[in-house]
């Protein structure tokens, strides 16, 4: 149990790095409706820039901004891939994700990079735990804020009618190419950006360290919507329910480690858990809820 | 206001599936002209209004709107100068967010989105009282989701936020057709009243034949790509289903096929 107790604050900290990237996920995957498979890429690709800039010399603040910035890039491919040359979402991630193995390789130089905490000015580590919690519930607030803002403004709701109605988005005059890239670009920069945390906090950049990351970020967005749908119904509390649902997993994820499962089935394990949680409204909506009878569609007295 | 001028679509050409759902179709509406469009099934009506609509570029031939060449203007761009009601009650409207959001995206049509707040509280006030000139209670759930409300509400509200922001054209295709008798005559009763009050010029495509001789000042049937009869004034509203129908069967030399139609 101590073991376990010294464990916990490490487990919070990496699952709000993941819950900050499941805000990421979040955006692509609730509000613009695509499964975005460019995660997987991009939150190596802020690590591998956060780290090497780091390396030579720059400043943390500055490195994390220019992995932002590379991850919208990335955002931004995707999206071009997907609205220019109307390539199927999905398809269009998974391409860019390639492209990104080699990106990352080139910007790395090599498959790791390590970026010792005691030599440079890291903003998260494991050697300050306290510190590193104070400064991630920080990051989470901000973005938060950010996010809340921008989705009430005319273009961010834009971006939310294209997600949720493209046909209608359009009629009603909405450049629905471009708020997709948009959407794209900014999921992708908060994807980079918690990247570039997780580099800082584990001391290193490796070329997996994305692999699978959408399915943790799926497993994030779908733990904090089952356990917090129902207090929260506010966008900004939903964001942070996702990030709950990151910590939660993480504290889930070290228990089970903790109890000795074999950690080669993990991922095997998320995944599975994912999938029957993705089921669920399908398998809701086909065997628990009674079809409605047709041609009562005026039934509310219209 | 609106002027079709040989205008073509062939859907897949040169596959087995080819299939010209427009063929040289030429239609001038004057402003404030309030237009019902009635035919067969695969007629070419909807496509005719997707063709306005910009929902692809037309093969060959015009498109102008109020004296702008709109035929290679995207669909979204083109939308400053339309409102559009679709057949299903689930189109028209972002289900997932609240009825003043989806009116006041609908506000915003045809200007620039920028960082400004999405809703002003100025705004509310005014969709309140449009929303009670419905009748149907919505004033009192402005910040319901749209996916909450019934196919007809939704209509209403759609048709709303068609003509929030006043369009020189306004395209209803078949948009009372999912609804109930009851439902649908409510729903037609207010697009009358608003095209009505704006001035507005509409097309509104109908399966209903009695609904298309009661409304509007002009009627065009469409047969295989293309207007067969056009009549309007004194001489439309004499009209009777029976007459359409004879004038059907002479023009096009075949009966008037139309499941929905013929079930009324
Ligand atoms: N996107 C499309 N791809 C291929 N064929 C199409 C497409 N849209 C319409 N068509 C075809 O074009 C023809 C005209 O269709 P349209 O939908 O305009 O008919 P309509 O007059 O609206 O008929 P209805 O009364 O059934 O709505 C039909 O044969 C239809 O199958
Ligand atoms: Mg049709």
């Amino acid at each position: 149990m101590g073991g376990w107790l010294n464990a916990l604050p490490g487990a919070v900290a990496q699952g709000m790095i993941w819950g900050i990237m499941a805000i990421g996920v979040y955006i692509t995957y609730k509000i613009l409706d695509i499964a975005d498979l460019t995660v997987d890429g991009s939150m190596c690709t802020g690590a591998a820039v956060c780290t090497m800039l780091m390396l030579s010399g720059v400043n943390v603040w500055l490195a994390v901004l220019v992995a932002i910035l590379a991850g919208m890039l990335a955002g931004l491919l995707t999206g071009i891939f997907h609205t220019f040359m109307g390539i199927p979402a999905i398809l269009a991630g998974i391409l860019t994700q390639l492209i990104l193995w080699s990106v990352n390789l080139k910007i790395m130089g090599k498959s790791n990079q390590s970026l010792p905490a005691r030599s440079f000015d890291v903003l998260v580590t494991q050697l300050k735990q306290w510190e590193t919690l104070l400064i991630l519930v920080a990051f989470c607030a901000v973005l938060i804020a950010v996010l809340y803002w921008f989705f009430g403004t005319e273009l961010g709701s834009s971006v939310r009618a294209t997600g949720c109605n493209i046909g209608m988005s359009r009629a009603q005059g909405i450049n629905t190419d471009f708020n997709k890239i948009l959407g794209l670009m900014i999921s992708n920069g908060i994807v980079a950006l918690s990247g570039a945390l997780l580099a800082q906090y584990q001391g290193a950049a490796d070329i997996s360290m994305g692999r699978g990351a959408i399915v943790t970020g799926l497993a994030a967005v779908i733990i904090g919507e089952a356990v917090f749908s129902k207090v929260l119904r506010n966008f900004a509390l939903r964001l942070t329910g996702v990030v709950l649902g990151g910590v939660i997993y993480y504290i889930v994820y070290q228990t089970v480690i903790y109890l000795g499962f074999d950690t080669d089935l993990l991922k095997m394990l998320s995944a599975i858990v994912v999938a029957f949680f993705l089921a669920v409204p399908y398998w809701n909506k086909k065997y628990f809820v009674k079809p409605k009878k047709k041609g009562d569609g005026g039934n509310a007295g219209a | 206001m609106l002027e079709l001028k040989n205008v073509t679509k062939t859907f897949n050409p040169g596959t087995v599936n080819e299939k010209i759902a427009l063929k040289n179709l030429n239609l001038l509406l004057n402003d404030g002209d309030f237009v019902t469009v009635i035919g067969g099934n695969g007629a070419g009506k909807s496509t005719m209004l997707n063709a306005i609509a910009g929902v692809w570029k037309p093969d060959e031939g015009q498109i102008l709107i109020d004296g702008v060449d709109v035929t290679g203007m995207v669909e979204y761009k083109r939308a400053k100068f339309l409102g559009r009601v679709f057949q299903d009650p689930m189109l028209g409207t972002a289900a997932d967010m609240e009825i003043e959001e989806n009116l006041a995206l609908a506000v915003r049509r045809g200007r620039r989105r920028g960082l400004g707040w999405g809703i002003r509280s100025s705004e509310r006030e005014k969709y309140k009282e449009l929303l009670a000139e419905l009748g149907l209670g919505l004033e009192h759930r402005l910040t319901s989701k749209v996916g909450l409300l019934s196919g007809g509400q939704r209509q209403a509200v759609t048709l709303l936020m068609a003509t929030l922001n006043r369009p020189k054209l306004l395209l209803l295709d078949e948009h009372t057709a999912a609804l109930d008798p009851a439902t649908a005559a409510k729903v037609m009763s207010l697009t009358d009243r608003i095209i009505d009050e704006e001035h507005l010029t509409a097309l509104m495509v109908t399966h209903n034949m009695q609904d298309a001789i009661t409304h509007g000042n002009r009627l065009i049937m469409m047969h295989e790509g293309g207007i067969i009869f056009d009549i309007s004034g004194e001489e439309k509203r004499k009209l009777t289903i029976e007459d359409l129908l004879d004038r059907f069967r002479k023009l096009s030399g075949t009966q008037f096929a139309n499941d929905r139609a013929l079930l009324n």
